[in-house]
């Protein structure tokens, strides 16, 4: 592992952050308007603007990776709300992600479903390739290595997801060799 | 639809799409249009039927023959044999196993095992998902049709009463009755939602209803919007759903410009507009108030009950919420009628239940099978047996918060009532059959895992408690475990059961229970003797983080 893990429950992992994409404020603006464009447009009406916050925030976070900082202060402009909510709504979800990630994503499944069809050795074998512990991202920036709940892909566990490629049935002996197609 | 000699479907669920399905349906077209096939034979993405033994599945109409597994090398001799001599090509054929419904007449599959019955998957991997002209010809729509313009909402609320059909997302609360409870309310503006945020581990029926039907849950939502007395529905997916997600959106689209969905149905003056809310994430959003808490743009933290949201739901309007597999019986009890649903299953649990069937047995997948069949006839005929001939050790049903099942009570019909006497729950029908090298504290560590990080971390007893089982689960599975951690957990599941807030902390315990109960010795063993009898446990003498 490239960085000792603090491994102390409920503390997060010392991850090291790759250096932050070089996102322009025009960029991110321009981002989060297209979202909020393509979700119907800023209205003056509280109801649908909330409705549209998640959606929005999703978009923003596919296109750019991540939210940085800039992007709350964007779409709180556009929706007429305070940035402490926009990050009390975007910390809470799993999908949404407030620090920068690695160009690749690599889930493995720790549910149930997959543990018992040899889940552990597969999470066993992706740490060692990947060199890294749940929730790092490597230094050169390239990969980010996570631990998910369920994704409704049991019947062929245990399932490893990178970005948005599924691979089932996978074994140990695959890792390497599913890892190698990412560049 | 255009008139062809033969349709090729080709699964497209994502275990199939794991196992290459898109470079087989590629290989395919490409096979097709060299023999100049293309304006003869149709080849389309479906649904699979829940055979996920034989994925990535090919299936050839209108000789219903199911080819599978089959790999990119064998388009040509697929297309070559069955589309262009017109014979079954040998050897790529799936092995026969019995389906009934709507799909019994398939020729491969006659009398080799007892009858699956299909109501709610019944057109999935049958029809052509993107195109609703394939779910109007088979009886798509009908319902909706026969209510609006033959029922009134209360006889529809009274037909889905009288068939007796309870909620099938795990509580088995009766249909009619919560509808019943929304359409009592005076309010002129009511919504109905879908909840289709299936992220209890082991689930994905309602991902294979969406994708391989999503009008019937169109169809269902607009139902249940007459019934009540709604205008407004929103159907909410997780957002882990991608696939689900876009046919969805593509079967509204279609369902509004045939005027399904908009103003004045069938011209009875019944409006109904349908949203997709995509979720972004989070267990507990499964929880109905969180849900709704999710769908108005805030933390997904469930609200305290009562009230209820049939009363108090989304903005503050009565709400009706049900589960993706409940809406899907809907159209079918109307098109039939109460006595033909009541035919099928238990005097108290009727009709169908979707199981998903994992873990260490040879053939994992999906069935649809009337309630009241026994965990033994599932492993024996549906799962053909445990895998490499080990012994049955016990079954988690129902996802993470469903119970653990010894070996003992595997002859307990499952149904709600029969369940519930037996003191374990159904849960959501997810049944994960592990064999004798499972070890019960390792598959309890795992599932309090899953609560720990899916808590949402408002109120205590939930937060702490599943994090600090978890802790003295782990400590028992390193071997320092004490005899008064038992005491512990059994004080820690009472707590989390009584105090939490909401059905995630409440039920959170169950497995922890049910270890207890049915298998204190093996747990003793891991204290006292410092072995894991089923070798699974890492027994270091560590504590992570110590």
């Amino acid at each position: 592992m490239s960085v000792k893990t603090t491994e102390v429950e409920g503390i997060e992992p010392n991850v090291v952050h790759p250096p932050r994409p070089a996102l322009s404020e025009d960029e991110v603006r321009a981002a989060v308007q297209a979202a909020v464009a393509r979700r119907g447009g800023a209205t003056s009406d509280p109801v649908h603007m909330r409705e549209e916050l998640i959606p929005i925030l999703s978009e923003v976070n596919q296109a750019l990776g991540y939210l940085p900082p800039e992007a709350f202060v964007e779409v709180g402009k556009q929706l007429r709300l305070p940035v402490s909510q926009l990050f009390s709504v975007a910390s809470f979800y799993q999908m949404l992600s407030t620090r920068p990630r690695g160009r690749h994503v690599v889930q493995f499944c720790e549910s149930a479903p997959c543990h018992v069809v040899g889940g552990r050795q597969v999470w066993t074998a992706l740490q060692e390739a990947l060199k890294l512990g749940p929730g790092e991202t490597s230094p050169d920036g390239k990969w980010t290595l996570q631990t998910t709940s369920c994704i409704g892909i049991c019947a062929v566990g245990p399932v490893v997801v990178v970005d948005a490629d599924i691979y089932g049935n996978v074994t140990p002996a695959q890792v390497t060799e599913i890892l190698a197609k990412y560049q | 639809m255009k008139a062809v000699r033969s349709l090729v479907l080709v699964s497209n669920d994502p275990d199939s799409m794991a196992l290459g399905a898109q470079e087989v349906y590629r290989r395919i077209q490409e096979e097709v249009k060299a023999f100049g096939l293309q304006d003869e034979v149709a080849v389309t993405l479906a649904a699979d039927v829940g055979r996920h033994d034989v994925a990535p599945m090919v299936m050839v109409y209108p000789e219903a023959v199911v080819y599978g597994p089959v790999k990119p090398d064998d388009a040509r001799t697929l297309v070559e044999e069955h589309l262009y001599k017109g014979r079954v090509a040998p050897g790529l054929m799936a092995p026969a196993r019995e389906m009934t419904g709507r799909i019994a007449w398939l020729s491969a599959r006659k009398g080799t095992l007892p009858a699956e019955q299909r109501i709610v998957l019944e057109r999935a991997g049958i029809i052509d998902p993107d195109d609703i002209e394939d779910y109007i010809a088979h009886e798509g729509y009908a319902a909706l049709g026969k209510a609006l313009t033959e029922m009134k909402p209360v006889d529809v609320i009274e037909e889905i009463t009288r068939a007796g059909l309870r909620g099938r997302g795990g509580a088995g609360f009766p249909t009619g009755a919560k509808l019943k409870m929304v359409d009592r309310e005076r309010n002129p503006k009511k919504y109905v939602i879908c909840n289709a945020d299936e992220s209890e581990p082991g689930t994905f029926k309602d991902r294979l209803i969406l994708e391989g039907d999503p009008h019937s849950i169109i169809e269902a939502m607009a139902l249940a919007a007459y019934a009540v007395g709604a205008d407004e529905g929103f159907v909410y997916v997780r957002g882990e759903y991608a696939l689900a997600q876009t046919r969805l959106k593509k079967a509204i689209a279609q369902a509004k410009e045939m005027g399904f969905l908009g103003q004045d149905i069938f011209g009875s003056g019944f409006n109904f507009d349908l949203h997709i809310h995509s979720g972004a994430g989070a267990y507990v959003c499964g929880e109905e108030t969180a849900l709704i808490e999710s769908i108005e743009g805030k933390r997904g933290e469930p609200r305290p009950r009562p009230p209820y949201p049939t009363q108090v739901g989304l903005w503050g309007k009565p709400t009706l919420v049900n589960n993706v597999e409940t809406l899907a019986n809907l159209p079918p009890i109307i098109r039939n009628g109460a006595a033909w649903f009541k035919q099928f299953g238990t005097p108290n649990s009727a009709g169908t239940k979707v199981y998903t069937i994992l873990g260490n047995v040879n053939m994992t997948g999906l069935i649809e099978v009337p309630m009241g069949i026994t965990l033994r006839e599932v492993i024996s005929i549906y799962a053909k047996g445990m895998r490499d001939g080990r012994a049955f050790k016990l079954a988690q049903t129902g996802g993470s918060s469903g119970s653990i099942i010894p070996a003992v009570l595997q002859d307990t019909p499952m149904d709600f009532d029969s369940y519930a006497k037996a003191g374990v729950s159904l849960g959501s029908g997810a049944l994960l059959i592990c064999n004798e090298d499972t070890c019960v504290v390792d598959l309890a560590k795992v599932l309090m895992n899953f609560f720990k990080s899916e808590s949402c971390g408002r109120c205590g007893p939930c937060r702490i408690g599943t994090g600090r089982a978890w802790q003295i689960l782990d400590g028992i599975s390193q071997g320092v475990g004490k005899l008064s951690d038992l005491n512990d957990l059994e004080t820690l599941a009472n707590g989390l059961n009584q105090f939490s807030n909401c059905g995630l902390g409440q039920t959170a315990a169950v497995p922890i229970r049910d270890m207890l109960r049915y298998f204190r010795a093996e747990v003793e063993a891991h204290i006292k003797l410092k072995v894991c009898p089923a070798g699974a446990c890492a027994m270091s003498g560590k504590v992570r983080g110590a």
